[in-house]
């Protein structure tokens, strides 16, 4: 028997809420209605902080919080959305795009991205720093899928939803810090990797054209992240 | 002696210049013509997915993108080795015909037409498609609406005018509907009416000699032709075999299959050029030099196969004989195109087979090489690809009308300049006729450099020692 979950209040935006001890505060935000921008989390898979789009002011501290990895308090004040947050959220979606080589007009995922949506809805038209553009390759062995590193931007969705959901842990992630990439097995050919299962959860997972279907032409693949939740969420129901 | 540097040259796709050289008589010594960009595509597509080849290859030009889905869909149909759905090849048909209309419409009534409508020696600030719709604003309406009739078919189909994704390796994205199909039937009289309005006003100028002139000099030295012709010698824009004319008018290959192009064609480099130079091999460099697009094809086909272009193919040969060789008549052959574009739409409708659903093949690799090759308006596009076993492009080859026709540009730029050009008393109306000369190519320099940047034409006068005397940009 499930024990009744503690209640907490909080306030978001000034607005106050109730909420269950134990959410985040993302998970507080979306459950009452409030948007906070996110590109690494996806519902169903563990959270990470790794994108940092989802930054709040917390009353009382000058410090910025990932909304998708702190847990509420009782009588926390948040704010979701100030000329600051705005500021830093804007800079982190630009360090994204200059990082590796996302050419969106030739990309399978034009139309259907996530990275993309979130640089138009935050009007974001050029970058202030200069483009890195890595030599990147495209990881064309797997019979169904392809792992194009130019498109990635390290969410770590893909080895979440592999390790979480799957339980294969194909995915990884080697190096550090801009020599950072995603790997399969211990470093192998994503089709010679024989933990992989083929499932193609990674794909759906993946917010950008990093992770697509083989033979998709241009804007032709669309994700179906919100599967992966519902799965999670069908895998949760005990009968 | 004096040098003319004509940079950029303006109503052109991509960036060029022109050098002419005049002796100390102030007469022409030789001129050249500098293509100043490259782009790259050939190298940095390596790695990438072969059936990302279209997407990225489209982006080269956003004049006719759709010749370049097609040839790279071409080539990626055989690395698949498909052979795609029948209402797909219908479909690819009716997009590069509506593509044809558009850009041979660009070509005459954007870009030409200023010359032709308000003369090579009118006032340069309104020699423009402004100054057009200001003088002849029925001619200007006529050249917007019959882009307009290309673009829509293009946008009916692949919902988007511009870089649509929708030609895809194995066939097209999506079929076609019943609505798109009865607007572009309803559309097409008026669109024939403009093309049949447009050739007999360009008729009745050559009946009236106005551009005598032009046509004996304009690029009128004899050259080989190619373009696609089908079994039976009809004009082809998306299919056929490569079929090449001598000089004076006989076959001399005919039915080269794409895989088989490099056996006929060579590439040469040019000093001071990124675009390079096409020529047939077997009469080798730059004896080999021969020309593509509109009048090519007109020279190239035995016929176009529908009958109100063949009656205007019969009357054009009858008029400038066969081949006809002035590059002037490459608007005359344009305007036959589009007739011949129209009717072809016509019969592609007409076939219920065209509105099928079944409109894509799939497959993986199924061959490390593979050519496709088209018409594109300006004359034959090939891509050449090769790949890995996974399907990663290995090396890429594209070769673009324009580039054929490098050897013929540059041989017609001399014919002019020798002829217009007074060194004593250089007027600006006199390096238009220059810049005329590769306007009437319609050449897409962006193509085929696979370059980056703006478009204009500037002509430098510079003396023996290379020092700049005179200098006429345009804008």
């Amino acid at each position: 028997m499930r024990l009744p979950q503690k209640k907490l209040s909080i306030r978001i935006d000034g607005e106050l809420i109730s909420a269950v001890e134990g959410q985040t505060i993302l998970q507080a935000a979306k459950a009452n209605g409030k948007y906070i921008p996110t590109l690494c989390d996806l519902e169903g898979l563990t959270p990470v902080g790794a994108c940092r789009l989802c930054i709040v002011e917390i009353s009382g501290t000058d410090r910025l919080f990932p909304a998708c990895t702190t847990p509420i308090q009782d009588g926390m004040s948040v704010t979701t959305a100030s000329t600051r947050l705005a500021h830093h959220r804007r800079i982190s979606v630009e360090l994204l795009l200059v990082e590796r080589n996302h050419t969106c007009a030739v990309c399978v995922s034009n139309g259907h991205c996530e990275l993309q949506s979130l640089a138009s809805a935050m009007g974001i038209s050029t970058v202030r720093f200069a483009y890195n553009y890595p030599k990147l390759g495209v990881d064309l062995s797997h019979p169904r899928f392809v792992l194009d590193h130019n498109r990635c931007i390290l969410c770590t969705r893909c080895v979440r939803a592999c390790a979480d959901l799957e339980g294969a842990h194909v995915w990884e992630i080697t190096s550090r810090g801009i020599h950072s990439r995603i790997v399969s097995d211990l470093n192998q050919k994503w089709g010679e990797s024989r933990s992989c299962t083929n499932c193609g959860k990674c794909v759906q997972a993946c917010p950008t054209g990093a992770l697509a279907a083989k033979g998709c032409a241009v804007e032709e693949m669309v994700k179906r992240a919100d599967n992966i939740s519902s799965l999670v969420h069908r895998r949760e129901v005990q009968v | 002696m004096k040098r003319i540097t004509i940079d950029p040259v303006t109503r052109i796709e991509g960036h060029a210049k022109i050098v002419i050289q005049l002796d100390d008589n102030g007469r022409v010594a030789g001129t050249e013509f500098h293509v100043t960009q490259v782009r790259g595509f050939e190298k940095f597509t390596e790695g990438r997915p072969f059936y990302e080849m279209p997407g990225i290859t489209s982006r080269i030009c956003g004049i006719c993108p759709i010749s370049h889905l097609l040839a790279s869909s071409k080539a990626c149909d055989s690395i698949m080795a498909v052979r795609i759905p029948p209402a797909a090849y219908k479909l690819r048909t009716l997009a590069h015909c509506a593509q044809i209309v558009q850009s041979h419409a660009l070509s005459f009534f954007y870009l030409s037409s200023p010359d032709l409508l308000l003369g090579m020696d009118s006032d340069m600030p309104s020699r423009n498609v402004l100054g057009v719709i200001a003088a002849h604003p029925e001619m200007a309406r006529d050249g917007i609406e019959l882009r307009k009739f290309g673009l829509q078919i293009i946008e009916g189909l692949a919902q988007e005018r511009v870089h649509p994704s929708w030609i895809v390796p194995g066939g097209v994205a999506a079929p076609m509907s019943g609505s798109v199909r009865e607007r572009i039937l309803s559309d097409l009289p008026s669109a024939h009416a403009i093309a049949s309005r447009t050739l007999r006003f360009f008729k009745n100028a050559l009946d009236n000699y106005s551009y005598k002139e032009e046509i004996e000099s304009f690029g009128s030295a004899p050259t080989m032709y190619a373009g696609l012709v089908d079994g039976k010698g009809n004009l082809q824009f998306y299919d056929g075999g490569l079929r090449f004319r001598s000089p004076s008018g006989e076959i001399i290959e005919d039915g080269i299959a794409a895989e088989d192009y490099a056996g006929w064609m060579g590439e040469a480099s040019l000093r001071d050029s990124y675009l390079k130079a096409p020529y047939f091999k077997p009469r080798g460099f730059p004896e080999g030099a021969y020309r593509v697009g509109p009048l090519a094809r007109m020279n190239a086909a035995d016929q176009c196969g529908t009958p109100l272009a063949d009656a205007e193919f019969t009357e054009f040969h009858q008029r400038f004989g066969a081949p006809a060789h002035s590059a002037f008549l490459y608007h005359y052959a344009r305007l036959i195109e589009i007739v011949h574009a129209l009717e072809k739409i016509e019969l592609l409708l007409a076939d219920p087979q065209i509105l099928e659903k079944h409109v894509r093949a799939t497959a993986g690799v199924n061959s490390l090489e593979a050519v496709g090759i088209i018409e594109a308006p300006r004359g034959t596009l090939i891509h050449h690809y090769k790949v890995n076993e996974e399907g990663g492009i290995t090396w890429a080859n594209l070769i673009v009308a324009t580039g054929h026709n490098n050897l013929a540009i540059g041989r017609s730029i001399q014919q002019v300049s020798e002829r217009f050009i007074d060194g004593r008393k250089l007027q600006e109306g006199m390096l238009n006729r220059v810049s005329a000369v590769v306007r009437a190519y319609d050449p897409c320099l962006s193509c085929s450099t696979h370059a980056l940047g703006e478009v204009a034409l500037r002509i430098q006068l510079v003396d023996a020692d290379g020092d700049l005397c005179d200098e006429v940009a345009s804008s």
